[in-house]
């Protein structure tokens, strides 16, 4: 490998810096990219690598067992606990329903043994937690009842790939081999005292997590050096790797319980933000291996099948999460957007094929086709969402207006874009003073409720122009966008400029670094979300403490104009910040320069008004005061 | 007895050894309120109707608070134009402030010999706070000369006990004070020099 270990990573680092950032352009996402990139260098299209897809796929695999080791590091399980209904509820149900439906499919149609159909089944049964929290974010849909529901889905996805991992080797007929090609000295053990290793193998992860490892990383952080913290980290799930996979379990199963044990460590950010690269960068190799490896032959020979499969694959997904949609009596809407969203396979099949393939439960013909199939669905869904979007949700969702006969059609001054716990508190504030306000909203079910109350409500996206010009953009004075998220504000901003000049745009902003993108688009009325309450809090901290009330208020005030101030100039920090790549370390460098720059100003009470002592002086020459 | 209600407006109480020390010896008198309008109400936003029930709760009204610039802080100010409302305080109807005593209670760093016309303010302390007795005259109220600490500047802390002492003294006897009081110290520049 060394021979060529300079020309291969030339060749698989440009093809992603190439591949992704398009695909990205084009709203397919990174997981896409990373695919096409694969493709396109891959033995079918360029050419530039082929044979040494199998040691690729190793490597890059090490990016999955660094993924499940971050993903038990991020466990909270606190939030699961909150959520356990939905999550237990959907993602259950989602999975289980899937599973039993495609198990005897999979058996029918190609004949396969039922362990192996139901290691496939369970592979198509996971979604794609990339591109469906990516969309979702973007289309500003997290809060809602679909983005919710996806969410909870997906988690529920993530938790079983463990128990899903584990099981697998078990349906293979040849479980020596799940160690890999390292079957070590225990193949020769029997099977008591290789139980009794593995039980001893875990409660040692365990153990050392809880006692050993906190130390260690305590010893090594007090050198300072930032690279031996890093190397510790990968060392840390180098080590738990190797020792799982010498007793038989999966890497990343092994991976998976060593962040567990430390998600309670101090260290658990510094762990996140140092190991988070790494996982990026592997997994995109993976990707990418997995691209390279689909074999465009067959899909050429087998097209009618491959397609049949991938439509017959999201229908089936689709039409059960949309029954699950109803049983749980989602609104129309939000059902769509729910099978709509999480009807594709996802990447982590590609884990599961993968490991299914070295375990030899499906033949590579099997593997490469449904490998292929996994990367069709993702591509179709931005598709697919298109689809539901124009066709479907126009058709069967909520209107997006409602227009009575008779009653004439007013024309307000104010339109209120967002109608959530933000929009709704402006809205009394300013029909508390006699001004009503059209409002726009994206959430079917809050506008059912709005309209029954009486509100003139108008349903979509505020970023299209033709529903602005619906809810009187021509005609009113001021916009306001209650909505947090930032593309559509920016969207926002410049559907304004373009068609409605002369509409004032005032904005919510979810932090100041939105707050900054926003004014660099020229939006003038910000107003970040939390400013305004910490800084109350922290005033009447001070006056809980015994300040006078009014000393506090007025340093609470000078303390947001400072604040106001420091904004336009520390935007051009924020230039800079954009270097950082993880957004951890970019708010922890924030921190610091607020931090600063607080010290330079010498933030304190600068408050000499009213100061009797300076007049006293002035007034006495320097005289002592008694 | 009649019931006394301190209207503090400090905008620095923190820093005032005059006010804290006036305050001091008074504040533990029986029937004697006090609000400390600047801790109150630190935005300026005034409960007109918590002010208005507190002025009839009580019969005798101080207005305490350090001279700047010749009359009383910000707050002051903008308690006596919400507060006493037309309808309520004076013009057709209002008679709630009727008969009740009013003065100023005040701290100043000028000596009471600037305070002269021919001294260095050129007026004398009665005639910049000629505002707060016409107010006073309006709300049918009965103004009584001001007590003041002055020359705050150079006043040592057992003087400025003295005048702590004096201020409990006089506002003990304008508790058991009666109606004629007013006319009796009609001719006095000072409630300081009320002559019991």
């Amino acid at each position: 490998m060394s021979g060529h270990f300079l020309e291969n990573a030339l060749v698989y680092l440009g093809a992603a810096v190439i591949c992704v950032p398009v695909a990205k352009k084009l709203g397919l996402g990174s997981v896409l990219g990373y695919l096409l990139a694969g493709m396109i260098i891959g033995p079918y299209a360029l050419g530039f690598i082929g044979e040494e897809g199998d040691d690729i796929l190793h490597i890059a695999e090490f990016g999955v067992v660094i993924m499940l080791f971050l993903i038990g590091l991020e466990l909270e399980p606190k939030a699961f606990w909150r959520m356990r209904k939905q999550v237990l509820g959907l993602g259950g149900w989602q999975l289980a329903v899937t599973t039993l439906l495609l198990w005897p499919l999979g058996m029918l149609l190609f004949n396969l043994h039922w362990t192996a159909a139901l290691a496939l089944a369970l592979a198509l049964g996971m979604s794609s937690t990339a591109l469906v929290l990516q969309n979702m974010k973007e289309q500003g849909r997290m809060n809602t009842e679909a983005g919710k529901s996806a969410f909870a889905v997906l988690l529920f996805q993530d938790i079983a790939v463990i128990p899903i991992l584990a099981l697998l080797p078990l349906l293979a007929s040849n479980p020596a081999v799940a160690a890999g090609s390292e079957a070590g000295w225990l193949a020769g053990l029997n099977g008591w005292a290789q139980a009794g290793l593995v039980l001893a193998s875990i409660v040692g992860v365990v153990l050392a997590g809880r006692l050993v490892v906190g130390r260690v990383l305590q010893w090594v952080a007090a050198t300072r050096i930032r690279e031996l913290f890093v190397a510790t980290a990968l060392l840390l799930v180098v080590g738990v790797a190797v020792l799982m996979q010498a007793v038989g379990l999966s890497a990343a199963l092994g991976a998976f319980l060593a962040g567990v044990v430390l998600a309670n460590s101090a260290y658990r950010h510094e762990l996140e933000s140092d190991l988070d690269p790494f996982k990026g960068l592997l997994l995109g190799l993976f990707f990418m291996a997995v691209g390279a490896s689909i074999n465009f032959d067959l899909l050429q020979e087998a097209w009618m099948q491959v397609l049949l499969l991938v439509l017959g694959v999201m229908l089936v997904k689709g039409l059960i999460l949309g029954s699950i949609g109803r049983f749980y009596r989602f609104g129309t809407d939000q059902n769509l957007v729910f099978a709509f969203g999480l009807m594709q396979v996802g990447e982590f099949a590609f884990v599961l094929l993968a490991f299914i393939g070295q375990l030899g439960l499906l033949g590579d013909q099997t593997l490469q086709l449904f490998t292929a199939v996994t990367a069709l669905t993702m591509t179709l869904t931005p598709l697919f969402g298109l689809l539901n979007e124009r066709i479907l949700l126009p058709r069967l969702g909520t209107p997006e207006a409602v227009t009575e006969p008779d009653v004439p059609e007013e024309q307000h001054a104010v339109i209120i874009a967002g109608f959530g716990h933000f929009g709704s508190t402006v809205g009394r504030v300013l029909r508390a003073n006699g001004v009503q306000a059209t409002i726009l909203d994206y959430d079917a079910d809050q506008v059912e409720l709005l309209r029954k109350m009486g509100f003139k409500v108008y349903y979509g996206d505020v970023t299209r122009v033709d529903l602005l010009e619906l809810a009187g953009a021509e005609k009113a004075k001021i916009i306001i966008s209650a909505i947090p998220n930032l593309e559509t504000n920016l969207r926002l901003a410049e559907e304004i400029k373009k068609h409605y000049p002369h509409l004032r745009f005032f904005a919510r902003a979810r932090n100041r670094f939105d707050a900054y993108e926003l004014m660099e688009h020229g939006v003038q009325q910000l107003y970040r979300e939390t400013i305004d309450t910490s800084v109350r809090m922290g005033v009447e901290v001070l006056q809980a403490l015994g300040h006078r009330a009014h000393s506090a208020h007025r340093t609470g005030q000078d303390f947001l104009r400072y604040d106001e101030a420091a904004m336009s100039h520390l935007a051009l920090k924020k230039r800079d910040m954009k270097a950082y790549i993880s957004s951890v370390r970019a708010a922890i460098a924030w921190q610091e320069e607020m931090l600063l720059a607080d010290k330079e100003h010498s933030l304190s009470s600068h408050d000499h008004s009213w100061d009797s002592e300076a007049i006293r002086r002035n007034v006495l020459g320097d005289a002592p005061t008694n | 007895m009649k019931k006394i209600l301190v209207l503090l407006a400090h905008p620095k109480y923190e820093k005032s050894r005059a006010n804290q020390v006036l305050i001091g010896a008074v504040k533990d008198l029986p029937g004697l309120t006090i609000r400390d309008l600047y801790e109150l109400y630190p935005d300026f936003n005034i409960d007109i109707a918590a002010e208005q029930a507190a002025l009839q709760a009580h019969d005798v009204v101080v207005w305490h608070h350090p001279i700047y610039w010749y009359s009383c802080p910000p707050l002051l100010k903008q308690w006596i134009d919400l507060v006493l409302e037309v309808g309520w305080a004076y013009g057709k109807g209002g008679e709630q402030l009727r008969g009740k005593f009013i003065f100023n209670a005040v701290t100043s760093g000028g000596s009471r010999e600037v305070y002269q016309v021919d001294g260095r303010n050129r007026f004398t302390l009665r005639q910049f706070l000629a505002p707060f007795e016409q107010t006073a005259w309006l709300c049918h109220m009965r103004y009584l000369p001001p007590f003041a600490v002055q020359g705050t500047h150079r006043l040592k802390q057992d003087a400025l006990e003295a005048c702590g002492l004096a201020y409990r003294n006089v506002l003990q006897d304008l508790q058991v004070s009666d109606d004629q009081l007013p006319e009796k110290l009609a001719n006095l520049d000072y409630l300081n020099d009320w002559q019991r």
